[in-house]
């Protein structure tokens, strides 16, 4: 086991497949440079400049122009004869401007083609939410590609599931969409440096509880954990899940998670609207409604375009107390600080409008 | 050449009387610059396609029977009767799928040159596309990336003059075949895209080229579709002047061809002959083999959506979480 960021998780991830199969390739904008820092060295940090470049040479390790489109549908033409590409999209907003590929191309050539093809493609993105970088840099659009069948969703939380994860996803046969949140880029924990793999539709449950259930998303799921943390100090007890991966889902484990407590607050940094928390809670709403002792309850951020200001911005996103608010809400409980008042009709709509917690 | 005309005479005809369900876009009058281009490939090389494609897998060596069990819709299609006409393809033959999307396909044949140039396995990728695709934005993201790195790809440009009902000079400004120059490869125009051997010395040029590491072509053919856009479609507003049709309808490349290959010896009119009746039989026979076929059960629906059927999204849509039970 070594101490390994998050970003350093991912380049030895992708060091790992390189030296593991020849036919895979880097792709993107910037990763000769190794500008943001999966393309470089050791795994424990960000490491020295170009080191993948030296390493496997500028045949497999491809600096692109900008062109989002061509570069998405280029890989999947080269995934579809021979290559299996690993791109790198830099900001999951650019994957906007290859929206015809990944919806047309990656995701439906293989059924469409009746088998003939597959799509062994891995799509990295980073999401850059929380840091100031305005409407253009900011979203979080997973919740839109698990729309589209035929593609598969990773939200890795921790460097450790970033690393195995990212394994599976190159050995996938089926295109990936990994989405990496940013505010996570610096966390760091004890990962093994052996290659490993983390299946996929496996969630993970990161503390027990008995009084209320958080399932969470991506850079939720930290916020939710200490949440979790916080609400053990006043004797109510959460359990927190984290999916892992959005496509394939781990259903069974969310049901299962949320029936054990019967009290489920989904916690989800994408917009509110048809988000992964919605889908989330349509499911345990559907699935596990008669063990429910209060009503579903999500965290999201609202149905806003990030605006630019620090002041405007950090309230947006789910965040520990957000999340433990919600969990008191659920639990019947008085949120910490607060003057009394449990959950009502005008505290829901408060919290649409401001994205804090009912 | 002939295989192409009556196979798509046919598809018209199958259309027409309700036994093909959807529509279908013929290349009826284009088959010299399908030909030609398809001709200059060798088997193992790739080409992708547009929506009116039946003819690039059949000008490829693609069998008739699946192609025509897969307009249909049934089992035994090439795609197992997923993709339809707007989607075929034959990986068999290098035919790496249609796209219903106008240029859609153009960067899946820039990465499939890109897959031939980092596995150096010596293979080419050819882009199909039309006139109205020569103004979509990936083409020249495409040639860009493939002028960059030097890859064998041929950008193929089917210029038939019309995007719909929309001449193409209206919408297009300079020559297509001039744009070329502006990502520093060559840009050749065969104005003649009805003589097959015009088309083959272009394409094969381009071949060359792309085999010798020279990078990546632009090939404009001009041609002419003599049917409507979409077989059955009657938009009731004559978009195309009938003299203008009359003449490219008098330049038939199956016509034009037949008398060649006559004129320089290479086959009597009884060879030819006999050879068209080959071809109506092919054809006779694929719609057979298309009788034969069985629609698929409805149970393969979810199959090939994803490699690991245990992925597809049903799993949960189904029955395994019906109840707190089954959960418990």
């Amino acid at each position: 086991m070594t101490v390994m960021s998050y970003l350093g998780a991912i380049g030895a991830a992708q060091k790992e497949a390189m030296l593991a199969d020849e036919r895979v390739v880097i792709i993107g904008e910037d990763v000769e440079a190794n500008v943001y820092g999966t393309t470089g060295g050791s795994g424990k940090s960000r490491a020295s400049e170009g080191d993948f470049l030296q390493q496997f040479g500028r045949n497999r390790i491809r600096n692109t122009p900008i062109s989002e489109e061509v570069i998405v549908g280029a890989a999947i033409g080269a995934a579809m004869t021979g290559l299996r590409p690993i791109v790198d999209l830099s900001y999951s907003s650019f994957l906007y401007m290859a929206m015809d590929q990944f919806v047309n191309q990656a995701a439906k050539n293989r059924y469409m083609f009746g088998g003939q093809a597959s799509v062994p493609v891995v799509f990295r993105s980073a999401m850059f939410y929380g840091l100031n970088t305005g409407a253009h840099h900011s979203d979080r659009p997973y919740p839109m590609f698990m729309n589209v069948p035929g593609l598969k969703i990773v939200t890795p939380a921790y460097p450790s599931d970033a690393k195995g994860l990212l394994r599976t996803a190159v050995d996938s046969d089926d295109p990936v969409l990994i989405f990496e949140a940013c505010v996570l880029w610096g966390s760091k924990e004890e990962v093994d440096e052996n290659e490993y793999r983390i299946p996929f539709g496996v969630g993970r449950t990161l503390r027990t509880g008995t009084d209320a259930t958080i399932v969470a998303v991506s850079g939720a799921v930290p916020e939710a954990v200490a949440a979790a943390d916080a609400l053990a100090e006043e004797g109510i007890s959460v359990e927190v899940f984290d999916p892992r991966t959005l496509v394939p889902l781990d259903v069974e484990g969310i049901l299962n998670a949320a029936a054990k407590t019967g009290r489920v607050v989904v916690a989800d940094p994408a917009h509110r609207t048809c988000g992964a928390a919605a889908e989330i809670s349509a499911l345990v709403s559907e699935h596990v409604f008669d063990a429910l002792k209060a009503p579903v309850r999500r965290v999201t951020t609202p149905d806003i375009q990030i605006p630019f200001s620090p002041a405007l911005e950090k309230q947006l996103y789910p965040n520990r107390k957000s999340i433990a608010d919600a969990v008191r809400a659920s639990v019947g409980a008085r949120p910490a600080g607060g003057n009394g008042s449990v959950s009502t009709p005008g505290a829901d709509a408060e919290a649409l409008s401001t994205g804090a917690a009912r | 050449m002939l295989r192409i005309r009556r196979f798509d005479e046919r598809a018209s005809k199958m259309v027409k009387r309700g036994a093909i369900p959807g529509t279908v876009h013929t290349s009826i009058g284009q088959e010299a610059q399908v030909v030609g281009a398809c001709m200059a490939l060798g088997d193992s090389d790739y080409m992708t396609g547009n929506h009116r494609s039946h003819g690039h897998p059949i000008g490829k060596g693609a069998p008739l029977g699946p192609l025509m069990a897969e307009l249909v819709g049934k089992s035994d299609g090439v795609c197992k009767g997923k993709g339809g006409s707007l989607h075929l393809a034959d990986f068999a033959v290098g035919s790496l799928g249609e796209s219903g999307i106008v240029g859609g396909s153009i960067p899946i044949a820039v990465g499939a040159g890109l897959s031939s140039k980092v596995l150096d396995n010596g293979r080419v990728a050819l882009a199909f596309f039309g006139d109205g695709a020569a103004n979509q934005g990936n083409l020249y993201e495409g040639m860009n990336m493939s002028g960059v790195w030097k890859l064998p790809v041929i950008f193929l440009c089917e210029n038939n003059q019309y995007a719909l009902s929309t001449p193409a000079h209206t919408v297009t400004s300079g020559v297509i075949a001039d744009r070329g120059a502006g990502f520093g490869m060559p840009g050749v125009r065969v104005e003649n895209g009805q003589d097959v051997l015009a088309v083959y010395e272009a394409v094969a040029e381009a071949v060359r080229r792309a085999r010798a590491g020279e990078g990546p072509s632009l090939v404009e053919i001009v041609t002419y579709r003599f049917n409507e856009h979409s077989e059955g479609l009657r938009l009731g507003v004559d978009y195309r002047n009938q003299d203008e049709k009359a003449e490219w309808v008098s330049k038939d490349p199956i016509v034009l061809f037949r008398e060649e290959l006559i004129r320089r010896g290479v086959a009597t009119a009884e060879e030819m002959d006999a050879l068209e009746a080959d071809v109506l039989r092919e054809v006779d026979e694929a719609v057979a083999f298309t009788d034969a076929s069985p629609f698929p059960d409805p149970s393969v629906a979810f199959d090939d959506l994803y490699t690991d059927s245990k992925f597809a999204v049903h799993t949960y849509h189904s029955s395994s979480f019906g109840t707190l039970e089954n959960v418990r």
